[in-house]
């Protein structure tokens, strides 16, 4: 059944990928009671760049909520509907809508979700973008359904920044892509090595770590301007830079005194002040959601655990106890999950911990560099296979799977961006 | 053709004050300052030495000091009795040359977390550090630094490579 499952999607998702795709979407997996949902295309849906309906139809089936049903006809908002039509059909909701190229060049583009249960408006929405944005605005209206729908916000309009490298040509890139893999842009290309990108709360920074001066430094660049700038250059390594919910300051590792601890530092580089405490190895700083603790990984007990201390410091409390090597904590926006990698039987799998019950569970195996989506449905990682690494996605249940693949090159070090305006 | 022979009577003119000099000349230092340097060199059959500056030991791709590669074992920090000579042959060299400065980068395998294995080079790093501190190295010649498991010096992921990257290397 599963199998099944995994053709069906793989063909309908590869039909609906843009020419140009960087990166490729694989289910392998699907959930259970998904949404019946039927897409129209959109009215003179042509005209724009972005071929809107093929978008939304594959941003909700790569979800999992949703089971997608080809309405096979064009559509407008603007078109009585017989609803009960569409409900005989099997779908629940139907999405309609129309494109138009307006006077300036830019793209109005109008859709509504209809219920064919209730037989009435779920939503409706109106924009005009860009020619480069058109892709941008069928992932928001990706976004309205789906919040609709399952009374969570939508993160197909989000951003992810990753590192593309190839090692043998020199060739570092820090990426960033739409939520998809869609829409690539450099925002660094090194001949060093590039880790650890973070993105700063409001999604216009990214923090990460160069290895360009022969040692890890963290810069913190702008990307609308491309300006950049060193925000920690202490002696020994600089690394693991991870900001505070609010965007005032980050937490980093640092060796400056001898072994690896975690220290404070305002966004622009003052105030550097040491938080953690051991005669070990303390790094991988995560703010939890309220920006009140933090989140590490620390040897002190010998192997690798991870540990919770308050944000401005001081004693930390041990959280992971099951197996001998816990990394690499990531914390929901809601706080209510940590997702981490654990090292059991061997390889390196992805867990998820309900902080409260500390009920935990496996949900993808060959996984590193966790990073929660930001509406904390869904968990991308770094993922090793065939000798490369590509980026997989994880629905936080475990029930959802995708892959993210390319043609060439290592990705890898994957850090979800924020929601945007 | 003039010049040649400026230069002979000159020279001849400083033999001849050399010769004709009252001061014995081991004995003031401060004549070699005041008259020219041929001076000196009163006997023809002698032969003064130039030094074009000693050969730095550090450029000897024979010598000691060209072994900059320090190794661990498979979770371990500790200098293995193989890597001490590099690390004495280094500090001995720095304790000789106190201007020159050295990074000391930690490696490590590829398994495992990057941020984690970042830490874990930085330990092996830290290690040498310490040993030469120990053999008298001056803090401020020294810089440990990790660069993780992102510079491995052997691709691959068999036994062999693993090893050959768990390393710290000496950087000057």
């Amino acid at each position: 059944m599963k199998k099944f499952n995994y053709l069906i999607f793989s063909v309908t998702l590869l039909a609906g990928a843009a020419a140009n795709a960087q990166l490729r979407v694989e289910i392998a997996g699907v959930g259970n009671n998904q949404i019946p949902i039927a897409v129209a295309a959109f009215a003179d849906e042509s005209v724009a760049p972005a071929q809107i309906s093929a978008i939304i139809k594959a941003d909700l089936e790569r979800s999992g909520v949703f089971k997608v049903i080809d309405a096979g006809v064009a559509i407008a908002e603007t078109a009585n509907v017989d609803l009960g039509q569409w409900k005989a059909r099997g779908a629940d909701a139907l999405v309609v809508g129309s494109v138009q190229r307006l006077a300036d060049g830019r793209f109005d583009v109008r859709y509504k979700l209809l219920d064919t249960i209730k037989s009435g408006q779920l939503s409706s929405l109106g924009q005009s973008a860009l020619a480069k944005y058109t892709r941008l605005t069928a992932h928001k209206i990706a976004d309205d359904i789906y919040e609709k729908l399952t009374g969570t916000r939508g993160a197909f309009a989000t951003r992810i920044a990753y590192v593309n490298e190839n090692r043998a040509a020199h060739d570092y890139r820090l990426e960033v892509a739409d939520a998809d893999g869609e829409s690539v842009q450099v925002a660094v290309r090194s001949n060093e090595p590039i880790i650890s990108p973070s993105w700063s709360p409001d999604g216009t920074k990214v923090a990460y770590v160069s290895f360009e001066k022969r040692k890890p430094v963290i810069y913190v660049q702008d990307l609308v301007t491309g300006g950049r700038k060193i925000v920690v250059n202490q002696k020994g390594s600089n690394s693991a830079p991870s900001w505070a919910p609010d965007g005032s300051k980050l937490a980093v590792a640092l060796s400056k005194d001898g072994n690896t601890q975690v220290y404070g530092v305002n966004a622009d580089g003052s105030g550097l002040r040491r938080l953690s405490n051991s005669s070990g190895i303390d790094t991988e700083p995560q703010y939890s959601a309220d920006g009140q603790s933090i989140y590490f990984t620390s040897d002190r007990s010998g192997g690798p655990q991870i540990y919770k201390m308050s944000a401005s410091g001081g004693n930390a409390a041990r959280v992971t106890f099951k197996g001998n090597y816990n990394i690499s904590p990531r914390v929901s926006s809601d706080g209510k999950t940590l997702a981490w990698i654990s090292q059991r039987d061997g390889g390196y799998s992805l867990y998820a911990m309900d902080l409260a019950s500390g009920q935990e569970q496996r949900l993808a195996d060959a996984a590193t560099e966790p990073s929660f989506s930001p509406n904390g449905k869904y968990i991308m990682y770094a993922t090793k296979g065939g000798g490369r690494t590509a980026l997989a996605v994880v629905s936080v249940d475990g029930r959802v799977k995708q892959r993210l693949t390319t043609q060439a090159g290592n990705i890898r070090e994957p850090n979800w961006g924020p929601f945007m305006k | 053709m003039n010049i040649k022979r400026l230069a002979f009577i000159a020279s001849g003119a400083a033999l001849l004050t050399a010769c004709s000099s009252p001061v014995k000349l081991n004995d003031t230092p401060v004549v070699e300052k005041t008259a020219a340097p041929v001076a000196t060199a009163a006997d023809p059959r002698d032969v003064r030495p130039v030094e074009t500056g000693s050969v730095d030991p550090l450029n000897d791709p024979k010598g000691v000091l060209a072994k900059r590669s320090v190794y661990f074992d498979f979770d371990s920090y500790a200098v293995r009795a193989d890597g001490k000579a590099v690390v004495e042959n280094h500090s001995a060299y720095l304790n000789k040359n106190k201007t020159r400065k050295v990074l000391i980068q930690g490696n490590t395998d590829e398994r495992g977390g990057t941020e984690y294995n970042l830490a874990l080079g930085q330990k092996r790093a830290e290690a040498v550090r310490k040993s030469m501190t120990t053999l008298g190295v001056a803090e401020g010649q020294l810089e440990a630094v990790s660069l993780g498991e992102e510079k491995p010096k052997a691709t691959g992921s068999s036994e062999e490579a693993w090893a050959e990257n768990r390393r710290a290397d000496i950087v000057y």
